[in-house]
């Protein structure tokens, strides 16, 4: 019987005594289901197309889920202050049509290099604007977020197509596709690698930061903190700004890919994110759940999506079988709960 | 009384419920005769309410047998105990709100056919009901328009089906007027009469001396011992607590003389509490008596900065704190430790160290700058979980993962972790088991003798007589007596916190009404010597 070296400590029970069941049982409640699930798709897409498990294939899914990774780590900060962004999609399709349309008129008289830069700054503050739109209404007007972050989808996506009259915003530098949408660095995408920086980033922010603490905080018990001397408000704030700027990096590389500023991108995303994070292990009750959980789910559907059309499963299908790896995902979720008081309570 | 077998409407054997870390209840014997009523006595947490819900259906056991007139049953669901002819009531309501009291009444046995409910029989059932009780409730009339009494009543009318064999009641007085309570007695009697068995949560003794044929005193989840209903209040007590008043509390430190927190003519903005005037001095421990809605916790809440007062003033040390942000009063030196563990202390689904430590992490011993010191911080927690005998000190561990009793220390904990000079308690061993109490008491008095002030919010009696140099005593939001501990008596505090005649009622703000009676209290134990 193999020992498992950094289960759940337990009290004296002798490691000879515990069946494989429990091992089972502990290594579940230890890592969660979604590496479970990831093992299936990868065994059963490399059964069904030669071109699946190859880095190349690998990579290209990794760069064009860039985007919805990114944007499943801001819907994430706002998961864990127990919230919802249901506008991210909108803010996606704002920002993408903002970043091109001041990009492309700094690029008629200036040169390329200062209209990537602008456009690039323009969309990050209309992403840090719609997250603080939000953030006002969430935490001072104390609306809920699902109602909020609903009623701002909607204003996000009107003013995406006022602004465009629902045409694409042509006449971006080339260089802005050619680095965000297609380079390449150290021969993994740019998309990739500022995708890795974010998470790192926030990682290192809900670990380390004392605002990241507070963010875990008002999530698991709002009035608790409050006694504890945390500002709700405050907490609330930065993680509607935080997530709207995240949002608006998302929306970005997804621009440069596109190569052009769409109003139309990003309506499944709100649907999308949430998926993402449950399936990685994200509570939907705030306060419980890590960026690796996050990234990995979004990585998990951008790998079945590719998958699947691999495999030539229309997408139909592929509908469909992202909604029931969600239903899977979270009664494989509950199960892990119950597994773990049942680990907590000494009875595995 | 009835003993036979054959009288014997309810047996339970050697019944088992584990929560995680806890044992709620560890093989209890009971049994329940046909028109008997039976009290379930014990302190917060010995297992009353675990052993009525598996009773009830609404929670499985973990091992034992329930037997329902000699026959072994399943309770699996509120439903199947139902149709066994167990109701219970509990203190919190299964009523729709927005529904009329007729539609609760039927509800789940609504008369008709073709799956279509005839709407004149359901609120004739419903009269028939009500009348049978002496309710004096229209059946027309919506549950959220009803006074939490008449919810009570619809509640209890409710419970009454034909084939009831038990009746199980928790707490029924709790909320209920003097007049509404000898109401239910006569219908607990009625009950009795007609051969139900009715099982009895009460703390109070008076209702034990009145209704109980037999009381049996759970403790930690054990069943200590099962007595005749005649049994003495002292020796109830002594069986409930397992010791002697004197083992539990540890002995008080002379207090010092300086003032340290003085709060002077306080009146909250919603009139919970008006014109109080209370000061605690350095090394002393000061408890708040009251009903529960007296204004007592109000009063403490408002010396961390938790209520909007509309005039007076708070000062610590001389330095006048105020407004409505409870940080400023936690760096001028203030931690308040809420009565509510699981919805106002702890964050139930991260490790206990974050509990613990969470208020404290602007501190430089926590972090440097923004950036916290994880190790620092674990060591912190890890030593204070340690000296407060939680078991297993393991900060990493969820705080929901603890029993009611380690999760008050931890949070306990997390108040002397701050190293503050004024603490303020409210409820400090609400639900927690005896040795858990035993550890807070030494710590609390442990605060005092190091030169603290220390303020106790408590409806137990005993901690108000036992554990406080001096007490305030509220009732309907103000102070009506200020005891010093020669004057300290079960009998003055008592009278005190009742003597709502002598406060003049027009002042009384809107919506203290149930507070008025003394059946409003939330004491336990109150007759303790």
């Amino acid at each position: 019987m193999t020992t498992i070296q950094d289960a759940p400590p337990t009290d004296s029970t002798p490691d000879g005594n515990r069946s494989a069941l429990s091992h089972a049982a502990r290594i579940f409640v230890r890592i969660g289901v979604l590496p479970l699930l990831m093992l299936v798709a990868i065994v059963v897409f490399t059964v069904m197309s030669d071109n699946f498990l190859t880095l190349d294939n690998l990579h290209s899914a990794l760069r064009q889920n860039s985007y919805i990774i990114i944007a499943t780590m801001a819907q994430f900060i706002v998961l864990l202050t127990g919230g919802f962004d249901l506008s991210v999609g909108a803010m996606t399709a704002l920002v993408s049509v903002t970043t091109a349309m001041s990009m492309s008129s700094v690029a008629e008289s200036n040169s390329p290099t200062s209209a990537v830069v602008v456009g690039i700054l323009t969309g990050i503050a209309v992403g840090l604007g719609a997250g603080l739109t939000n953030a006002l209404g969430v935490a001072l007007l104390k609306i809920n977020p699902f109602i909020m972050t609903l009623a701002t989808a909607s204003i996000f996506a009107g003013l995406a197509l006022k602004l465009t009259s629902g045409v694409p915003v042509y006449g971006m530098p080339v260089q802005f596709s050619d680095s965000f949408g297609f380079g390449d660095i150290f021969g993994i995408g740019v998309s990739v690698w500022i995708a890795a920086l974010v998470a790192v980033a926030l990682w290192a922010f809900l670990r380390y930061a004392r605002a990241g603490r507070h963010i875990y905080a008002v999530g698991s018990s709002p009035h608790a903190a409050r006694l504890s001397g945390v500002s709700e408000n405050k907490v609330l704030i930065l993680a509607y700004v935080a997530a709207g700027g995240l949002v608006a990096v998302g929306s970005i590389l997804l621009t440069a890919r596109i190569e052009t500023g769409e109003a139309n991108i990003g309506s499944a995303l709100p649907l999308q994110t949430i998926a993402a994070a449950v399936i990685g292990g994200v509570s939907l009750r705030g306060g419980s759940g890590r960026v690796l959980d996050a990234v990995l789910g979004a990585v998990f559907i951008g790998i079945i999506v590719n998958g699947m059309n691999l495999a030539h499963i229309t997408s139909y299908y592929q509908m469909m079988v992202t909604g029931a790896v969600l239903a899977i995902a979270v009664v494989a979720d509950r199960l892990r709960g119950r597994l773990a008081n049942a680990v907590y309570a000494g009875r595995i | 009384m009835p003993q036979t077998a054959d009288d014997v409407v309810l047996r339970v054997r050697g019944l088992t419920k584990k929560y995680p870390g806890v044992t709620a209840l560890d093989g209890v014997d009971f049994d329940l005769a046909a028109g008997e009523v039976h009290v379930l006595f014990g302190e917060n947490g010995a297992g009353k309410s675990t052993l009525i819900s598996m009773l009830s259906g609404a929670q499985h056991s973990d091992g034992g047998i329930i037997e329902v007139k000699g026959e072994e049953v399943a309770l699996t669901s509120v439903a199947a105990a139902r149709d066994l002819g167990i109701s219970a009531v509990f203190q919190e309501f299964s009523l729709a709100p927005a529904m009329t009291v007729a539609d609760n009444l039927s509800m789940g046995s609504e008369p008709g056919s073709l799956g279509l409910v005839d709407r004149a029989a359901v609120r004739r059932i419903a009269q028939a009901r009500l009348d049978q009780f002496g309710f004096d409730i229209s059946p027309s009339r919506l549950v959220e328009t009803l006074s939490r009494a008449e919810q009570q009543m619809v509640e209890i009318a409710k419970a009454f089906r034909p084939e009831l064999n038990v009746l199980i009641l928790d707490e029924p007085t709790a909320s209920l007027t003097d007049h509404e309570a000898s109401r239910l007695f006569s219908l607990v009697e009625q009950t009795k009469a007609q051969g139900i068995g009715v099982i009895y949560i009460t703390h109070r003794m008076a209702e034990i001396a009145r209704l109980a044929d037999r009381v049996t005193v759970l403790r930690d989840g054990k069943l200590v011992a099962t007595v005749p209903g005649s049994t003495e209040h002292d020796e109830l007590i002594a069986l409930m607590t397992g010791r002697a008043v004197e083992d539990l509390y540890p002995t008080l430190p002379e207090p010092g003389t300086e003032v340290s927190l003085r709060v002077h003519g306080t009146t909250t903005y919603d009139s919970s509490v008006r014109d109080a005037t209370f000061e605690v001095r350095a090394g002393e421990i000061v408890g708040f008596a009251g009903l529960m809605g007296s204004g007592k916790s109000s009063a403490a809440r408002a010396c961390f900065g938790l209520e909007r007062l509309a005039s007076g003033s708070i000062t610590l040390d001389g330095q006048e704190l105020a407004g409505r942000n409870s940080s400023r009063f936690m760096k001028a030196g203030i931690v308040y430790l809420p009565s509510d563990r699981k919805k106002e202390g702890l964050f139930l689904n991260r490790p206990m160290r974050e509990s613990v430590t969470l208020p404290w992490l602007r501190r430089s011993t926590m972090s440097d700058g923004p950036i916290l010191r994880l190790g620092r911080e674990r060591a912190a927690a890890t030593s204070i979980m340690t000296r407060m005998k939680l078991s297993p000190p393991d900060p990493e561990r969820p705080a929901a993962s603890y029993s009611g009793g380690n999760q008050q220390k931890g949070l306990l904990g997390r108040a002397l972790l701050g190293d503050c000079k004024v603490y303020i308690f409210d409820e400090p061993s609400v639900g927690v088991d005896v040795g858990a109490r035993v550890t807070i008491y030494e710590q609390i008095v442990d605060l005092a003798r190091r030169g603290n002030a220390v303020l106790i919010v408590s409806s137990e009696l005993p901690e108000i007589l036992h554990l406080c140099h001096r007490a305030y005593v509220f009732s309907q939001g103000a102070i009506t007596a200020e005891l010093s501990k020669n004057e300290l008596t079960e009998e003055a505090v008592l009278r005190h916190m009742m003597q709502w005649d002598d406060v003049d009622r027009d002042q009384a703000p809107k919506g203290t009404n149930t507070v008025e009676q003394p059946h409003a209290t939330a004491i336990s134990s109150e007759e303790t010597a």
